[in-house]
């Protein structure tokens, strides 16, 4: 695997939109032909090359090319949008919607993650060493289609909305959560080792959350049937399960009526 | 004194017959003439094709139902903004939106088309301003909006008590306080019957409380319509839209047009418009049996005179429904469970949004876009069947290229036939697959300009008869040659080579080079006041509105460049 690194040179005014760093647009180029991909800040056009500089060199395809960010891009957004192969190393903390839309390879930030981590992607995977935000493989704002595939694992805490519409796919987050959790999910898992503060599984059709800590304010729209043991993230737990949103319209498989599923660890 | 002339174009112009020749057309101070002097400025048109503005008959592109599709779906707008259109001195504007674009988005693409008129389908009378508004903000092309009158209380009691003059002068009142262009219908009755959780959906469910009917709805205001002479007729969309058998609720609602003659001074010869005939057009009992009734419906619509159609045609793309239909938006709701808004206009009307996806993987979806072209196809007289997609509802107007290459192509039906996963259940319900017909440029010309103008009555304003104004558009076809690969002819549709209105040319090479002004165009009845008519105004305001009376027409100031179509009724 070749390895472009990326060094911030010059900070922006604003925020800057950095959705042609994946490795799918840096691959088969040059360093001088990346240092041209255009970013936006604000309205205005400017060249990745304008804020960074390039050493190293792009791999012939998208899964032999890694990237690799140096210097403090807490303004800096959407690293690794679509991308579909391939790895990102970010060594700090970093802007919102890192790896949106992404369909495969890997994301590393060693540092924080903003909001809008991961929405609506279809596979592959991100690290977060550090916490992210709000809504965490969620939908984009208005749209009906959430993470439908990969796996999302957040070694801190995280905020709201995590797994809204959520369709497929897997978050980890090894920390707390606030409020709303697989909120309108039809599928999924999403996994909270600390505690939340409420709104687990509001509207949910499908779907399963795993919660570690407590729930403060559960949603009155969930029942217990049962006490389970489960593997979960490599190691068996027992769970009591609840089964809902039982005021939200329910599918059928082979005659048998879908619930979206809360486990609360014992 | 501007002159222009648009030379070796091949004209076509069903209005004043011509039907592809090589001819010249001039241009002086905006308005079409028969003769320029040598000074005039020439745009050469050889090997290109050339044709009248295109006009819709039939679009939802402003207002508070397009605006709340808006405010719900942000979704329609990712990664697809661009910077584009506008002039240059000005900046450039940012287009926004899909299935339900920007004001700007919208001028600036029906211009790059070649289109200079829309006709917006559903105007809610209490919340007009806000229509008007819109059309302020939409750059170049001339806008009309229909009131929609279908649930109106006013009319349900006068229809009722039989008081066709006060039904009429009641209508001309609501026009003026509008500024609208004629009589829209939204599932007649089904509306009101919706605020009390009930719908109509045959013609002859009676409406709750009310106890009228909606055949009774609609020949009222047909009989009105022509007691007024309005330039349009009755614009409607009628009962049981969009479900399976609904083909004989349509023929039903058709026949309630049998024996009345347009009487109007603009050149329009039918009484009875019926929109969007694709989702009226369904065959069989159920999703699981769904077929088309393409050719039931056509076979009326072949032989009466007195009624024209717009296709409504199935785009198969992601799209945002909005009509005054608000039972069906439930129902609809309930199929894709995505997201629903409703929304209920006191004593006029009501409406429903849901977002919506034509699936090519989807059997019902593949119906649906076989039966749009089966009505374009089984058509004898095209000028009165004309090219929409009910934008947004069917698809976005942006599509309207693509409808035209499925119509002139037979094989650009069967590529789009061979992406589909049930294409053999697609072709076994419908009748597409066995139909070669091809139309050419003139019969485009018929579907997209002449025919929507005649019945709209403004065939003298939007064609390229003298004195129309000059409004046209200058496509990259050359008509004795036409491009065997049919994307060439969807390309030559979706950009302009030039379009002109009154004469400026606003799109070059599919540039916006020009925003000049634009009209909104309405009916201005000049009729004695009907003190009866104003008495029960004042009286059903002081009751049951939430506004005043005064503060319900709108005010001049908001409607942008008025242009009037008058008429007198003595």
């Amino acid at each position: 695997m070749e390895t472009v690194t990326m060094t911030l040179t010059s900070q922006p005014e604003l925020f800057l939109e950095c959705y042609n760093v994946t490795p799918d647009q840096f691959a088969g180029k040059s360093l001088a032909e990346i240092a041209a991909l255009p970013a936006h800040e604000g309205k205005i056009q400017w060249k990745l090359g304008d804020f960074f500089k390039f050493d190293g060199k792009a791999g012939e395809t998208a899964a032999d090319t890694k990237i690799v960010v140096n210097g403090d891009v807490r303004r800096m957004k959407r690293f690794g949008q679509k991308m579909s192969a391939g790895e990102i190393v970010i060594n700090n903390d970093t802007d919102m919607y890192i790896g949106g839309w992404m369909t495969g390879g890997k994301i590393t930030v060693k540092g924080n993650a903003d909001s809008f981590l991961g929405i609506a992607m279809e596979g592959g995977e991100i690290l977060i060493e550090g916490d992210a935000q709000n809504h965490v493989g969620s939908a984009y704002r208005g749209d009906w289609r959430g993470m439908s595939g990969g796996l999302i694992r957040v070694k801190g805490k995280a905020g709201n909305d995590i797994g809204t519409a959520m369709t497929g796919g897997t978050i980890i987050i090894e920390g707390d959560a606030f409020i709303h959790v697989l909120t309108h999910a039809e599928g999924g898992t999403v996994i909270i080792k600390g505690d939340v503060e409420g709104r687990v599984g509001g509207q949910m059709v499908k779907g399963d959350a795993y919660i570690f800590g407590n729930i403060l304010y559960p949603l009155p729209g969930f029942k217990k049937i049962a006490t389970v043991e489960k593997e979960v993230d490599g190691a068996t737990y027992t769970f009591d399960q609840f089964i809902g949103d039982l005021g939200e319209r329910k599918t059928k498989k082979k005659g048998e009526i879908i619930y979206g599923n809360i486990y609360l660890k014992k | 004194m501007s002159e222009l002339i648009i030379k070796n174009g091949y004209v076509f112009d069903p209005i004043s017959g011509l039907k592809g020749d090589k001819a010249d057309i001039s241009v002086k101070d905006g308005k079409i003439v028969d003769k320029v002097s040598n000074k005039a400025e020439v745009i050469d048109a050889a090997g290109k094709t050339v044709m009248a503005g295109g006009v819709d008959i039939h679009c939802h592109v402003a207002g508070p139902k397009v605006n709340l599709g808006r405010e719900m779906r942000p979704e329609d707008k990712f990664f697809r903004g661009e910077y584009r259109g506008g002039i240059l001195k000005q900046g450039k504007r940012m287009e926004m939106g899909f299935s339900i674009p920007s004001t700007w988005k919208t001028g600036y693409a029906y211009a790059r088309m070649g289109y200079t008129f829309t006709n917006e389908a559903a105007m809610p009378p209490l919340l007009a301003p806000h229509v008007h508004e819109e059309f302020r903000d939409t750059p170049i092309l001339d806008q009309a909006a229909m009131p929609v009158f279908g649930n109106n209380w006013f009319c349900f009691e006068y229809i009722k008590n039989k008081e066709l003059e006060n039904n009429a002068a009641y209508i001309a009142w609501l026009l003026n306080a509008t500024k609208g262009i004629g009589i829209k219908v939204v599932n007649p009755g089904g509306t009101e019957a919706w605020a009390w959780g009930e719908n109509c959906t045959t013609i002859n469910d009676p409406v709750p409380y009310f106890d009228i009917t909606p055949a009774e709805i609609v020949k009222g205001l047909i009989e009105a319509n022509e007691y007024l002479g309005l330039p349009h007729s009755v614009h409607i969309h009628g009962n049981n839209l969009g479900n399976p058998g609904n083909y004989k609720d349509t023929i039903d609602t058709l026949k309630l047009a049998e024996g009345t003659k347009a009487k109007n001074k603009f050149g329009r010869e039918q009484v009875l418009h019926n929109t969007h005939l694709q989702f009226h057009s369904y065959k069989g009992t159920s999703w699981a049996d769904f077929e088309s009734g393409a050719k039931e419906v056509m076979d009326y619509v072949n032989s009466n005179k007195n009624i024209t159609v717009d296709i409504g045609q199935v785009t198969l793309d992601e799209t945002t429904t909005m009509t005054a239909d608000g039972p069906f938006e439930y129902h609809l709701n309930q199929l894709n469970h995505i997201k629903w808004a409703n929304v209920d206009v006191e004593l006029e009307t009501g409406s429903g949004i849901v977002p919506y996806i034509y699936d090519k993987n989807i059997k019902v979806c593949g119906i649906q876009w076989a039966i749009g072209l089966e009505i374009g196809l089984y058509a004898k007289d095209l000028m009165r069947v004309h090219i929409t997609t009910d934008h947004p509802n069917a698809g976005p107007f942006t599509r309207y290229p693509r409808v035209i290459k499925w119509l002139m192509s037979q094989k650009a039906r069967e590529a789009t036939l061979d992406t589909m996963k049930w294409k053999d259940k697609v072709i076994a319900a419908s009748n597409i697959a066995s139909m070669d017909r091809e139309l050419g440029l003139y019969d485009i010309a018929m579907m997209t300009r002449a025919g929507p103008a005649k019945a709209l009555g403004l065939s003298s304003i939007y064609s390229l008869t003298k004195g129309a104004d000059a409004n046209i558009a200058i496509y990259n076809l050359d008509a004795n040659k036409l491009p065997s690969d049919p994307e060439l002819i969807e390309a030559a549709f979706q950009n302009t080579a030039y379009t002109l209105k009154e004469g400026v040319v606003v799109v070059k090479d599919g540039q916006i080079v020009a925003e000049p002004p634009k009209y909104t165009l309405w009916t201005k009845v000049n009729m004695p006041e009907n003190a009866q008519v104003m008495h029960d105004i004042k009286e059903k305001f002081s009751r049951n509105y939430t506004v005043n009376l005064e503060n319900y027409a709108v005010f001049d100031e908001h409607v942008h460049n008025a242009r009037a179509i008058e008429l007198d009724v003595a």
